[in-house]
Formats: C-alpha cells, sequence, structure tokens
C-alpha cells in the first residue's frame, strides 16, 4: 500500500466515528472579528504605518515624488554603499540621483555575487499600517526574493497612500497567492541570546523605508 | 514517534533534576515572565482578540473533520504549482523519502529552517546515517547542535544556555562544523549573533537543497507559509535548488482568507510581536523565466500518530495547535521542570497532551506526562485556538487509570489500565462526574476548585516520584482565574 493510502485511510478511519456535519465551509467559520482595527483615514492610517515600521525599528523617511531620486542618492551616501542592486523594473526616474554603482539583478548571478553588494533598493506591493509590514510580491520593481535578503542594507519606497492598507485581512485581499511573497517587518533579528534583541542575524541588518507621494 | 529521546527519564526524576538546577530555572523564569508580560500586551491591541481566536478554532475543527478532503485538494493544488507531494505514514517512512530526495540530488550536505516536525521524526539523525550532514541554521538551533545538545523551548529552543556558556560553544565548535568563530570573541549578544552570520552564511550561499517545515499550508491556493524571525528561513527557502518541506498533516488550512486570523494571532501568541520580522508563502516553484527560488519542490505530508490523535474524539483538538509556544510561557510547572523534562520536542502543556497521543502511552516517560500540570487552566487561557489543555490532561489520566479504546498506528486497540492506581481510579470516577458537568467543563471556570477535594497530596502512580521530592501545591478555594484576574496576574501580591 502507498503512504497516501495509508494515510488517508487511517484520516477516513479516524473520522467514521465523528459525528456528521455537512456545514459548508463558509457557514463553518464564524468571522465575527474586524477587517481593521481602527478607522483612522487616508493621513491616519499612513502615520499608523510610520509609527509601527519606526517601533520595529525600521527607518521611515517621507518625501515627495519629485524629491525621491534625491533622497534615495542622499540615504545611500550617508550610508557608505558603494554598490546598489536595482531590480529590472524600478523606474528610471527613482535613480536619476544616485551617483552609488549600479548592479543590475541577473538572473544567473550567483549568491555571492549577491553578497558583495552592499544596498538593494525597491518597490513593495503592499503595506500594513497595523503592523507595520511592508510585503513584496516579486512585481518587477521589486525583483526575486534573494536581492532584498542577501545584501545587507535593503531601501523600500512605498508609493502613499495608494499601497499603503489598514489590516492584514485587507492585505491578502490584495495579493496574488500564486506569486512569491515576502512580508517584512522591520529588521532581521533575533531574540535567542537571554531575549536580548539583536538586529540582522541573517537578513538585512538596516531597513529603510521611503514614504513617497 | 522515533523522536523520543532514548533513556529519557519519566517526567517526575527528570523534573527533579531540572528544579535542582538554579541556572536553568533563572534563565527560565526570566524568559516565560518577559514573554508572558508582553503578550499580554500585544493581545490586548486587538480588541477582537476573543473572536479571532473562535475563528481558529472553527477554522481548525472544521478542516480536521475534513481532513481528508482537504488534504487531497492541498495536493492537487501543490502539483498544479509544479511541486511534488510525497506522504509519509511514520518517521522512518518520512526519513527514508527525504534520503532518498536529498540523494537524488547528488549532495551530502543540506541547510535547515528550524521544524519541529523533522525534530520529532528524527530526521538530522537519519540522514547522518545516510552521510548526508543536516545543518540547523536558526541562532538558537545552530547553539543547540553545536553544544550536542536538546531544545527545550519551541520559540527559544537555546533558553537554558547563558551567554558565556554560547561563546564557550562557539569557540570550541564553529571550526569543526565550517567557519570558525572571530578572534577574541566575547559574550555580547550582538558578537555572537555576528559569530553565527558569518558561520553561516558560508553555508547558506553554497547551499543547494533546504529542508523546511511550515507554520500553514492552504488547501485552496497550494501556498505554505513560513513565519520567522532572522531570515535564515528565507535563506532555505529562497537560495537552494531544491526545497524540501516536511509538514504535519493537520497543518493544512482551507482557504487563502484563512490566513488572516492566524497572520494576527500567531506572532502576537508566539513573539509578542504585531507581526514576526519575515513570513515567506510560496506556492509550487516559479518559472524558469524569474528563477526565483527554488526549482524543484518537495512536500512530505507526516501523519506519525497524528491520525490516532485524530481517532480520539477528546484529544483530536490538540491537533489544532498553532506551535505559538503562549502555554510554555504561563506554565508553572514548564517554568520549575525546563523543556527538557518532557522528553520530547513538544514540551509544556502541550507538549504533556501532544507527545503522549502521538506517541502512545507505553513508555513511563509518556504514561506521567499527563501529571505534569496542576491543572491551573492558564494554558487553555491563553491558546490562540482554544484547545481545552486541562480537558485533555485529564481525560488522558483518565486514559492511563482506566485503560479503554485507542488507536495505535491506525489499527484500534484496548489500553489495560495502568498497574497500582486503583485509589486514584476511585478518584477519577469522582472527578469524573464533576468535569462532565457541562457547566463546569466547557467554560473551563472553577474547574480545579470544583474538583479539588479528589486531589491527592500525593501523586499515585507515574506522578509519584515527582511528588515524593516535593509536596503538591494545595488546590486554593479560589479559581485561579479569579485569582488572576483579582491580582492583576499576580502582580499585586507576592
Ligand atoms: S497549545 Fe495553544 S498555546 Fe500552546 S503552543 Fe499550541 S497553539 Fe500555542
Amino acid at each position: 500500500m502507498s503512504g497516501r493510502e495509508r494515510v488517508l485511510g487511517r484520516v477516513r478511519r479516524a473520522l467514521a466515528t465523528a459525528p456528521d456535519d455537512d456545514t459548508p465551509y463558509e457557514q463553518a467559520i464564524a468571522r465575527g472579528y474586524l477587517r481593521r482595527h481602527a478607522d483612522l483615514g487616508v493621513e491616519g492610517t499612513v502615520d499608523l504605518l510610520a509609527e509601527n515600521l519606526a517601533d520595529y525599528r525600521a527607518i521611515v523617511h517621507r518625501c515627495a515624488l519629485d524629491e525621491l531620486p534625491g533622497t534615495l542618492g542622499r540615504l545611500l551616501e550617508l550610508r557608505g554603499s558603494r554598490s546598489v542592486l536595482v531590480p529590472p523594473g524600478l523606474p528610471e526616474s527613482w535613480l536619476a540621483g544616485v551617483a552609488t554603482t549600479r548592479v543590475d539583478d541577473r538572473a544567473d548571478d550567483t549568491p555571492h555575487a549577491l553578497d558583495r553588494v552592499d544596498s538593494v533598493v525597491t518597490g513593495c506591493a503592499v503595506a500594513v499600517a497595523e503592523t507595520g509590514t511592508i510585503v513584496l510580491d516579486g512585481s518587477p520593481d521589486q525583483g526575486r526574493r534573494r536581492i532584498t535578503l542577501v545584501p545587507d542594507h535593503h531601501i523600500c519606497v512605498v508609493r502613499v497612500p495608494d499601497q499603503v492598507v489598514p489590516s492584514v485581512p485587507v492585505a491578502l485581499e490584495r495579493l496574488a497567492p500564486a506569486r512569491p511573497l515576502t512580508w517584512i517587518s522591520g529588521p532581521s533579528a533575533t531574540s535567542d541570546i537571554e531575549l536580548d534583541r539583536v538586529e540582522g542575524v541573517h537578513g538585512p541588518r538596516t531597513l529603510e523605508v521611503v514614504l513617497v507621494r | 514517534m522515533s523522536g523520543t529521546f532514548v533513556g529519557m527519564p519519566a517526567f517526575p526524576a527528570a523534573a527533579h533534576e531540572a528544579v535542582r538546577n538554579p541556572t536553568l530555572r533563572g534563565n527560565l523564569r526570566h524568559a516565560t515572565h518577559t514573554i508572558r508580560a508582553k503578550r499580554a500586551k500585544a493581545v490586548a491591541e486587538l480588541a477582537d482578540w476573543a473572536e479571532l481566536r473562535e475563528a481558529g478554532r472553527r477554522i481548525k475543527d472544521h478542516t480536521l473533520r475534513h481532513l481528508d478532503r482537504y488534504l487531497v485538494q492541498l495536493e492537487e493544488a501543490v502539483t498544479a504549482a509544479g511541486g511534488t507531494v510525497h506522504w509519509a505514514a511514520d518517521a522512518d517512512e518520512a526519513n527514508r523519502i527525504v534520503a532518498g530526495l536529498v540523494k537524488a540530488t547528488g549532495e551530502t550536505e543540506v541547510v535547515k529552517v528550524k521544524s519541529m516536525a523533522t525534530q520529532e521524526i528524527g530526521l538530522n539523525e537519519a540522514l547522518l546515517e545516510e552521510g548526508i550532514h543536516a545543518y540547523e541554521t536558526d541562532l538558537a538551533e545552530l547553539i543547540v547542535q553545536l553544544g550536542d545538545d536538546r531544545p527545550s523551548h519551541i520559540l527559544v529552543p537555546a533558553i537554558h544556555r547563558n551567554r558565556g556558556e554560547i561563546r564557550e560553544i562557539f569557540t570550541r565548535e564553529m571550526r569543526e562544523w565550517g567557519r570558525p568563530a572571530p578572534e577574541g570573541l566575547t559574550d555580547t549578544p550582538a558578537e555572537l549573533a555576528e559569530a553565527a552570520r558569518l558561520h553561516l552564511r558560508e553555508k547558506f550561499l553554497r547551499a543547494k537543497v533546504g529542508i523546511s517545515g511550515a507554520n500553514f499550508m492552504v488547501a485552496e491556493t497550494g501556498t505554505l507559509v513560513v513565519v520567522e524571525s532572522e531570515g535564515n528561513g528565507r535563506m532555505c527557502l529562497t537560495l537552494p535548488e531544491t526545497l524540501i518541506s516536511v509538514v504535519g498533516i493537520e497543518k493544512v488550512v482551507p482557504t487563502w482568507r484563512d490566513l488572516e486570523v492566524f497572520l494576527q494571532t500567531l506572532p502576537r501568541s508566539s513573539t509578542a510581536e504585531r507581526m514576526n520580522p519575515y513570513t515567506s508563502m510560496w506556492t509550487g516553484t516559479t518559472d524558469a523565466e524569474t528563477a526565483d527560488g527554488p526549482r524543484v519542490f518537495h512536500l512530505v505530508l507526516l501523519d506519525n500518530g497524528r491520525t490516532d490523535t485524530l481517532a480520539d474524539d477528546v484529544g483530536r483538538q490538540a491537533l489544532r495547535c498553532i506551535r505559538c509556544s503562549a502555554c510554555l510561557n504561563v506554565c508553572p510547572v514548564y517554568e520549575r521542570a525546563g523543556g527538557h523534562a518532557y522528553g520530547s520536542v513538544y514540551p509544556g502543556p502541550i507538549g504533556a497532551i501532544l507527545s503522549p497521543q502521538l506517541r502512545g502511552t507505553a513508555s513511563e516517560i509518556d504514561a506521567s506526562l499527563p501529571y505534569a500540570s496542576s491543572l491551573c487552566g492558564a494554558c487553555y487561557e491563553v491558546c490562540p485556538v482554544a484547545i481545552d489543555i486541562p480537558e485533555v490532561l485529564v481525560h488522558l489520566r483518565e486514559r492511563v487509570v482506566q485503560g479503554g479504546p485507542v488507536t495505535r498506528e491506525g489499527n484500534k486497540a484496548v489500553l489495560k489500565p495502568a498497574k497500582g492506581h486503583a485509589a486514584e481510579r476511585a478518584a477519577m470516577r469522582a472527578a469524573l462526574w464533576a468535569l462532565t458537568r457541562p457547566g463546569a467543563l466547557r467554560t473551563g471556570q472553577r474547574l480545579v476548585s470544583r474538583t479539588r477535594r479528589f486531589h491527592p497530596r500525593t501523586l499515585p502512580g507515574p506522578g509519584r516520584a515527582w511528588s515524593d521530592s516535593r509536596d503538591l501545591p494545595p488546590v486554593p478555594a479560589e479559581p485561579f482565574r479569579d485569582w488572576w484576574r483579582r491580582t492583576n496576574g499576580g502582580r499585586d501580591t507576592k
């Protein structure tokens, strides 16, 4: 007998004596919980995002769209980055003020090559205010999952208010499950040593989020 | 379940050792109290916590009731997305499948993200026998692995080690396994974490095979979800060419939308954060053009005692567990006895009900686990999927003492009553009367106080050694939950 038949057979026998339950899924699950936890309006939701991002030690900046190239250039310079990874679909205009050596992400780059790059700049798919989370879905302005993982410094540009949602339930509605999704809340962190929080064990140690409108 | 720690003494003896270890007790107290206080705050932020908890309970119960249907749906969705699904009835079968898959790649090294399922089946040891080295990449797991040790907490597996010990382990062991610890390594957490980063990065960048578990699997879409903090999960799920995920069959949820419940309750219950730093979701494999993540994906669905647990109509609720570890941090017995005393990868209150169901109660340690509790009910209160752990504990005690029908490895069997439990059998029958009154049991309110006259001063049977060395805490007239509220969680009294 195959493992499949054996396991499914055991499941069915285990349930044979359970009381019948034909309640359809939609009715079986009570969804008395809230879709969002406060109605803060557009501005308030963006403020909450900024606050929660900062609370989890992401560094938050705000600017207008025409200031973005200058902001990105300055952040990379302040950081002392010698090279910056750029996903294929990042708007060219964003990088107009960037003097740092540009490295284009290519599918055949080895992880070792990514490890030599100092910073990465990406867009995002959606940002969740209540939890201070940015979500990447592998779209061309965000690139492959590895490019926001291996370099030690990640700058993520969030378009406000369009890309900001209040809560986790609303975020899930906006995302496509078939895409490779990464939810990021602050920089990589561990509390494994005597519960002292340390940033950046394996992922980027510094996460900067630019809220641009 | 081969995850039994071989030669493990029964809980009372192991706990006896642990309570005499002041370092361990100090570390545990610090850890559990810190996380407990933070969790309460994180939960209080959500006004609809009770509704989220109820939804979580119902999603899991509904899924378990129709588990066969959802597993088949999951299999179809994963396959359609380019993955391959394997089914493993027990630990040996799962280990055989994984070893075969790794061998087929020609690799002899794999990187692993912390997974309780693979610990449960003893995968690392099984792979080693086949000449394959599995590297744990979670910082705590690394500490445990380098220290040739066992994890003692679901969430902070190296909670029993302090910084001095960790420095010592890194300095001594890292060179054996790859990049040595930096010269002059101090014991600050930042330096220790940096040493781990450098040591492991070397492994991540060259790894061709990754092994993971998963927190959730979505039947509707075939999506797998891993929730983590450090980024080692992302490394293992993203960089290797082949990914093998070993996941218990109870981790399936019906729809994409169901994640909205658990992504709110899990982080807050677990690390007391609004959201954990990283969550990865992937559906099968991505196409060659994007090349984003592994090109080959295998999912190994693991039974290993879960269907036996499913067959027990009281005990099956243990399968709702989302492994948040909140119940460990509130348990007064866990706080003193430590994770190792439970003799399994699942410590604390959930371990006390899950291990004896997954493994049966034939061994001394498993028969003693249902006694590793004061039945105070705090674990039930914090559980984000409302598992009534005290109810299951009493049920399992009754089963150990009185015997009765059980399912083992898919077959019906009758468990013989444990020897030397006559007095307790009488007490159990009496307790059962109280426990089966719907008001008393269903709400869990005043459970302990109502049955307190049935509680012996020393534990009978397997619990005796535990109570020989210490008095059982007298059961107070005031129920724990009332006391908890009145004293603001114990902060207002000594
Ligand atoms: S039993 Fe409940 S509280 Fe304990 S780990 Fe599982 S889900 Fe969390």
